[in-house]
């Protein structure tokens, strides 16, 4: 009984003294080179100020949104700080599954001072949303297929232009983006296609417009399938995340050029799980001020070309990167803002819809 | 066992007969009793050794899965969020084209306040957006407004009398004098308890008197709410607390219908001072509150979608998953561009039966061959069979990707050979054809394995028996051989069958728009548009399409006839 009850003590003790000095997190994130350069921009240079924090990653952004649903059923969160895109962030908020938080008392000011809250502007597109880059859908296809005495590609409508262009396509296997581009290449003005797509009119309307291709339409569901079918030569043109094109040019050089017009811009941040307990809270939010700061957010694109979610940070992008970032002047000519209100109203609608037009 | 014999099952030596009586065993009791008791020890023994493994199937397997099947018809997030509205909401008439009264309207402000304070709101706005496209942002946006109207009021409330913005002599005049209605206090409870799911029992240190509840009910309501949520959910102290806007609109409400005048509770003066300066506060009523900040909450749809989703069970997550719909007016066929359920069935069992017939085709001279070969070349062939078996099924679907695709092996060796223009490769995959090559090879050896074992077990001699009464080799086979072998076809034919119909991963690589199956939607439902409950009544069909085929097959072949070895 009196050996029980050392060990007990000893126990308890041991785990208080462990749990004083020593921090375990668990940052969920996608993997591959984007959650490669977190850690290198903003994880290791904390971990290595602050000994006592660990971080262990969780690869499962793709799913978080799920799976903090099941977690909070089941009353048991297990991860400290999830990064998801903008539109599963206002889902979380939505659910009550991400906290809400004060820009201003969170996050550190730019180096001149202007408060968070200014400094990242109408980025913050959810109460609870922390963001950390701008990247975009664009479309990039193969510089030796494009036709001979053909110039190459330079507006999104050559991806419905099978006369000028053969060749294979791959889109993403959902309405979002490709409904748009439809109605912008079927005539409609860049400032009207929401109105349009609201209405069962302009969501069969840009339907037809897909038919137009739709036999030379490979669809893909992961964001790697694209740069994969370029390099294999399946395909002559595809649309994907732009850093996932960036590195098929200069990682891989693949013969791939990039298609920026009509690129949709799409924010990626952090969220914090609701109901963390206050010391891992206070761990968190610790790092968040320093993960999230200007110098940070600019390192980030050392590593990987998105662009940082901040103005203070955009000039201390290195000058190499800034040719291939999605907001560069040059780059951001003709643009497209991922429009979260109509896609959480219009999602399940016109998917449905997407989806049986598929299947025809 | 219902009559004790001489010969009991417990053997050994036979119980003593005796002229009167019953029958005893050795230590003198009846010998029934003494032989029920041993057998219910077998039993309750047998059922402790299989104990650990029931009660992990049924905590890890059986119950998730009914828990996930419940919700197929669970609905009551509707009725938790807007308890009073949809019981307000009852009476109305849909087909009058009419919003509903001003009554249904306070209630909702009421009910949405609270909600939006907890944070539900917007889950309800998504609940229903399933039924009413554009339902998810007008509760997030209007969740966000509803502070202002009673901030107006609040701040009109000021200028007659500061003690309106004091948290503490608001509390004390929800408190009044005389008796507490402890009634209100009980509904606040269970209402925020549903709408929360946090425990609201306990001592709240606050109960409105009955005089006040009656004088003032609509500030009632909203003070106990906020009474309750920031005493029990939060764990504040209520009496510090400045209450919730909905408090004073509430006020404003009562204070137009309310007679104060024979009120003497603390802060009659302030009611009846309040009362006389009514015409300083610009009233507004809740239906033009709601107008205001979006026009579609004075369309008569989004009421009745409210209306006939309020019931706490539905069957419109079934309805859905068979393309109907069910709306205010009863049960329709959905849109025809909206329809693709019954087609995705359709084509997962077809699919699922042509990949178990190759399975049968293919399969069934390999495990011929595998049984009736010598042992070392059995062996080898063995292992062949067996080797895909236990790679990874991502690879090998990725393998065929790369066999299939237009720049893929096969295309190039057909082209190498002349036999298809390079300007026309074959289209291989992201079609059905890929996906039942794919499954085929992947659930070939289902079909191998138990037919392998049956052969195993008919005799040769039998063959040659056959030959050698004159009958040709084919009729041999098929007289004799292939009958035998059956039982064999009958349990792969299960296998790969069962297991085809519920397969998600390669349809989803290979098999492009005409090839996925029913999985795939079910999978997107419950990870990407996160309608778990439209998931689970497809995994539910599914799973009853999968049990009455099994039932049919047991019919006609017989569970009996199937041998795995």
């Amino acid at each position: 009984m009196q050996l029980t009850k050392t060990l007990l003590a000893g126990t308890a003790l041991a785990l208080l003294a462990g749990g004083a000095s020593a921090m375990d997190l668990t940052f969920v994130s996608w993997g591959g080179a984007y959650q490669n350069s977190q850690l290198k921009a903003y994880v290791e240079p904390y971990v290595k100020e602050h000994p006592d924090v660990s971080v262990t990653w969780d690869e499962s952004s793709a799913e978080a949104v799920a799976k903090l649903r099941a977690m909070n059923e089941a009353g048991n969160i297990t991860w400290d700080l999830v990064d998801v895109v903008a539109a599963d962030a206002i889902r979380l908020c939505d659910e009550g599954l991400a906290m809400e938080y004060d820009p201003d008392e969170l996050l550190a000011p730019a180096p001149d001072g202007t408060p968070a809250s200014e400094d990242f502007g109408d980025m913050i597109v959810s109460d609870c949303f922390i963001p950390q880059i701008v990247y975009s859908t664009a479309v990039g296809y193969r510089t030796d297929m494009v036709p001979e005495g053909e110039d190459p590609p330079s507006s999104i409508c050559d991806l419905f232009d099978l006369q000028k262009y053969p060749g294979k396509r791959a889109l993403e296997k959902r309405p979002i983006n490709n409904m748009e581009w439809a109605l912008y290449c079927d005539g409609v003005a860049k400032d009207d296609i929401y109105d349009v797509l609201a209405t069962d009119e302009g969501q069969e309307r840009a339907l037809k417009k897909l038919d137009t291709i739709k036999s030379d339409v490979v669809w893909w569901n992961a964001g790697a399938d694209t740069p994969q079918l370029l390099a294999d030569g399946e395909v002559f043109m595809g649309s994907t995340y732009n850093g996932r094109l960036y590195s098929v040019i200069e990682d891989q050089h693949q013969p791939v050029g990039m298609l920026w017009d009509m690129q949709v811009f799409d924010l990626d941040g952090w969220i914090i799980p609701a109901g963390l307990p206050e010391d891992r809270l206070k761990a968190v939010e610790d790092f968040l001020k320093f993960g999230t700061d200007t110098q940070r957010l600019a390192d980030q694109a050392k590593y990987i070309s998105y662009g940082p979610a901040r103005k203070s940070s955009a000039p201390l992008v290195p000058e190499n990167m800034k040719q291939h970032m999605p907001t560069d002047p040059e780059n951001a000519k003709n643009t497209l803002l991922y429009n979260y209100e109509f896609w959480a109203d219009y999602r399940d609608d016109i998917d449905a819809k997407f989806q049986a037009w598929l299947a025809k | 066992m219902t009559d004790t014999t001489q010969n009991g099952p417990m053997g050994g030596t036979p119980p003593e007969e005796k002229a009167s009586g019953p029958m005893l065993a050795a230590d003198g009791r009846p010998l029934k009793r003494s032989l029920n008791r041993a057998l219910r020890r077998q039993k309750l023994r047998a059922l402790a050794l299989i104990a650990p493994l029931l009660i992990f199937v049924l905590v890890t397997f059986i119950a998730p899965i009914a828990d996930m099947l419940f919700r197929s018809v669970e609905n009551d997030i509707v009725s938790n969020t807007l308890p009073s509205t949809t019981a307000e909401l009852k009476s109305w008439d849909h087909t009058t084209g009419q919003p509903p009264s001003e009554a249904v309207f306070e209630d909702f402000y009421f009910d949405m306040f609270a909600a939006s304070e907890a944070k539900q709101h917007t889950r309800l706005g998504t609940r229903l957006n399933y039924e009413d496209t554009g339902v998810s942002s007008m509760f997030r946006s209007s969740g966000r407004k509803l502070d202002d109207l009673g901030k107006d009021y609040l701040k009109a409330l000021k200028k007659i009398d500061k003690r309106w913005d004091d948290g503490a002599f608001v509390y004390s005049l929800m408190q009044g004098q005389g008796t507490p209605d402890t009634a209100v206090v009980d509904h606040s409870r269970t209402a925020i308890h549903k709408l929360t799911g946090a425990e609201t029992a306990g001592d709240l240190g606050f109960a409105p008197s009955e005089a006040v509840a009656k004088l003032l009910p609509d500030m009632t309501r909203a003070y106990t709410d906020f009474a309750v949520y920031t005493g029990l959910v939060d764990g504040k102290d209520v009496a510090k607390e400045d209450p919730w806007e909905s408090v004073y609109v509430g006020l404003v409400l009562d204070l137009q219908k309310a007679d104060v005048s024979g009120y003497d509770g603390p802060g009659a003066d302030l009611l009846k001072t309040t009362k006389a300066d009514l015409g300083q506060i610009p009233v507004e009523s809740l239906k033009d509150f709601f107008a205001k900040m979006d026009k579609k909450w004075i369309d008569p749809d989004i009421w009745a979608t409210i209306q006939t989703y309020s019931p706490k069970y539905t069957s419109g997550y079934f309805l859905n998953a068979i393309d109907l719909q069910l709306t205010p007016d009863g049960i329709k066929q959905r849109d025809e561009d909206q329809q693709i359920y019954i087609m995705l069935f359709k084509r997962t069992l077809f699919m699922s039966l042509v990949i178990t017939f190759s399975c049968i085709v293919l399969g069934y001279p390999v495990a011929w061959l595998l049984a009736n070969l010598p042992a070392a070349k059995a062996n080898l062939l063995m292992i062949l069979v067996l080797l895909p078996f236990w790679t990874s099924l991502l690879v090998r679907t990725s393998a065929w990707k790369i066999m299939l695709q237009q720049q893929g092996v096969i295309n190039d060796v057909l082209v190498w050979l002349g036999m298809v223009d390079d300007g026309h490769r074959l289209v291989m995959i992201n079609n059905q054809f890929g996906t039942i090559v794919a499954m085929t090879h992947i659930l070939l050896p289902f079909m191998i394995l138990p037919l392998y074992s049956v052969m195993q077990g008919i005799p040769p001699s039998y063959l040659r028996a056959a030959k050698s009464l004159g009958a040709t080799n084919w009729t041999a086979f098929w007289r004799v051989y292939f009958p035998q072998s059956v039982p064999g076809i009958g349990a792969g034919s299960i296998l790969v069958f069962i297991l085809a119909i519920g397969y998600y991963i390669t349809p989803e690589i290979v098999g492009g728009t005409t090839g996925t199956f029913i999985s795939n939607r079910i999978a997107y439902h419950i990870s990407s548009s996160l309608n778990w409950g439209l998931g689970a009544a497809l995994g539910a069909i599914l799973l009853v399409i999968v049990l009455l085929l099994y039932w049919a097959y047991d019919r006609i072949v017989g569970i009996d006839n199937v041998k795995l070895g």
